[in-house]
């Protein structure tokens, strides 16, 4: 069976700019992804932090763009899902449900996606109300009131961005200052259709066959109530797409892999870039660095235990 | 796209989805969507694969309104298995191929 230099799972900007810096080394790379390339990218509407881009560009844009790049120069992406990752000597076994793949070195940029709240009601009101996705769902809520809850970027933008359907917009937010960048508060707090609840955190998400209300609390003095409201949006950060690779290599508590500067995990021949990775800073422009140092420090490792 | 996915909208889906005697998953999305646009293959390889025995179809939000409010959609995308049609399975989100699998199989029997 076939072995290639380098396996690459997850095809967001990490996998990505990990794929194009292994196509340019003329790496014998494929670089495998469950759904179409682009990752938590796709879900974003406009992308105003990558550098160079001044006017911003949409997310869709940047996912394509990326793709096309590494494309270019050779890259090979295959539809895969990868449910297990396994040692074999030197070299490091894949499995999807439909075979195995193998890699001398194996870059994880398998992202991560929305972290529930975890209060009664929110599993049940999934697409019923309950949505992580302001960009995909806002439409659905024209005229209508929403709840966010959040104090972080995504968070912020996806406020702001759901006072273009919604007719009011309250977030949610257990602390008394938001974490967001100063640029996307400033938005926030300008913005006369949200109005933030500080210091209040959720309780539960209420309603039969659709969001009625979401049940808060307010933690300066334990006061509970009702919120009346159409949507809850839930903004509280991700958690990683790493469930297959437990036990495999180390992670941090909430499950992101342990790098180290050079992206090595703990395991000899594994590394790991983008979101995945536990870190202070998940963006974009983060994630491509990774990607970049990942197969770079993969390269200096075949060249030193398999040639 | 491919030739397996059959287009659908508030006027043929009675007649292509309810009146239809082979089960159908359909797949509720919309340009504006990104996880629309990451599953859109998976359901692509789904209809090939379930070719003869699973239907397989996309219903535009935007152009088709009608349909999504009677079924209560309010998130994009999802996937609904209809069987002899009723709704047998709802699937929100962009979920991986072996979960889809797993939900169509158990209808399928």
């Amino acid at each position: 069976m076939h072995t290639h230099d380098l396996v690459i799972v997850g095809g967001g900007p990490g996998g990505l700019t990990a794929g194009l810096y292994a196509a340019r080394a003329r790496m014998d790379a494929v670089l495998l992804e469950r759904l179409s390339p682009g990752g938590q990218v796709l879900t974003t509407d406009i992308v105003e932090n990558w550098p160079g881009d001044v006017e911003g560009v949409s997310g869709f844009d940047l996912s394509d763009r990326m793709r096309d790049h590494a494309l270019k120069f050779g890259l090979v992406i295959e539809s895969k899902e990868i449910t297990k990752l396994t040692v074999d000597g030197d070299c490091k076994v894949l499995s999807t449900p439909d075979g195995e793949i193998r890699g001398k070195a194996v870059v994880i940029a398998v992202g991560a996606q929305p972290r529930k709240l975890g209060v009664p009601g929110e599993e049940l009101l999934i697409g019923k109300g309950v949505s992580y996705c302001g960009t995909c769902d806002g439409p659905f809520y024209r005229d209508q009131v929403v709840v966010c809850f959040g104090g972080g970027d995504t968070a912020a933008e996806e406020a702001v961005f759901l006072t273009r359907f919604a007719s009011k917009v309250y977030l949610v937010h257990r602390r008394d200052e938001l974490r967001a960048a100063g640029v996307l508060a400033e938005r926030v707090l300008n913005n006369e259709k949200i109005e933030v609840l500080w210091s209040q955190v959720p309780l539960e998400i209420k309603g039969e066959n659709k969001v009625e209300a979401v049940r808060l609390k307010k933690l300066s003095d334990g006061e509970e109530y009702d919120l009346p409201c159409d949507g809850a949006f839930v903004f509280v950060g991700t958690t990683p797409n790493t469930e297959f690779l437990r036990g495999v290599l180390d992670m941090d508590r909430q499950g992101f892999i342990i790098c180290d500067r050079d992206q090595h995990t703990s395991l000899n021949g594994v590394f790991a870039a983008g979101d995945c990775c536990s870190k202070l800073l998940r963006q974009i422009v983060v994630a491509a660095g990774e990607g970049a140092l990942a197969t770079y420090a993969a390269q200096r490792y075949l060249e030193e235990v398999h040639d | 796209m491919s030739d397996n996915v059959l287009q659908v909208t508030d006027d043929s889906f009675e007649a292509e989805v309810l009146n239809n005697e082979t089960p159908t998953l359909v797949d509720f999305w919309a340009s504006w969507c990104g996880p629309c646009r990451a599953i859109a293959p998976v359901v692509e390889e789904l209809a090939e694969q379930y070719a003869g025995k699973l239907k397989v179809a996309k219903l535009n939000v935007d152009e088709s309104p009608k349909t999504p409010g009677q079924y209560g959609i309010r998130a994009i995308p999802t996937l609904i298995l209809f069987k002899d049609g009723k709704v047998a399975d709802q699937i929100t989100g962009a979920v991986s191929k072996s979960h889809l699998e797993a939900a169509i199989s158990k209808q399928l029997g």
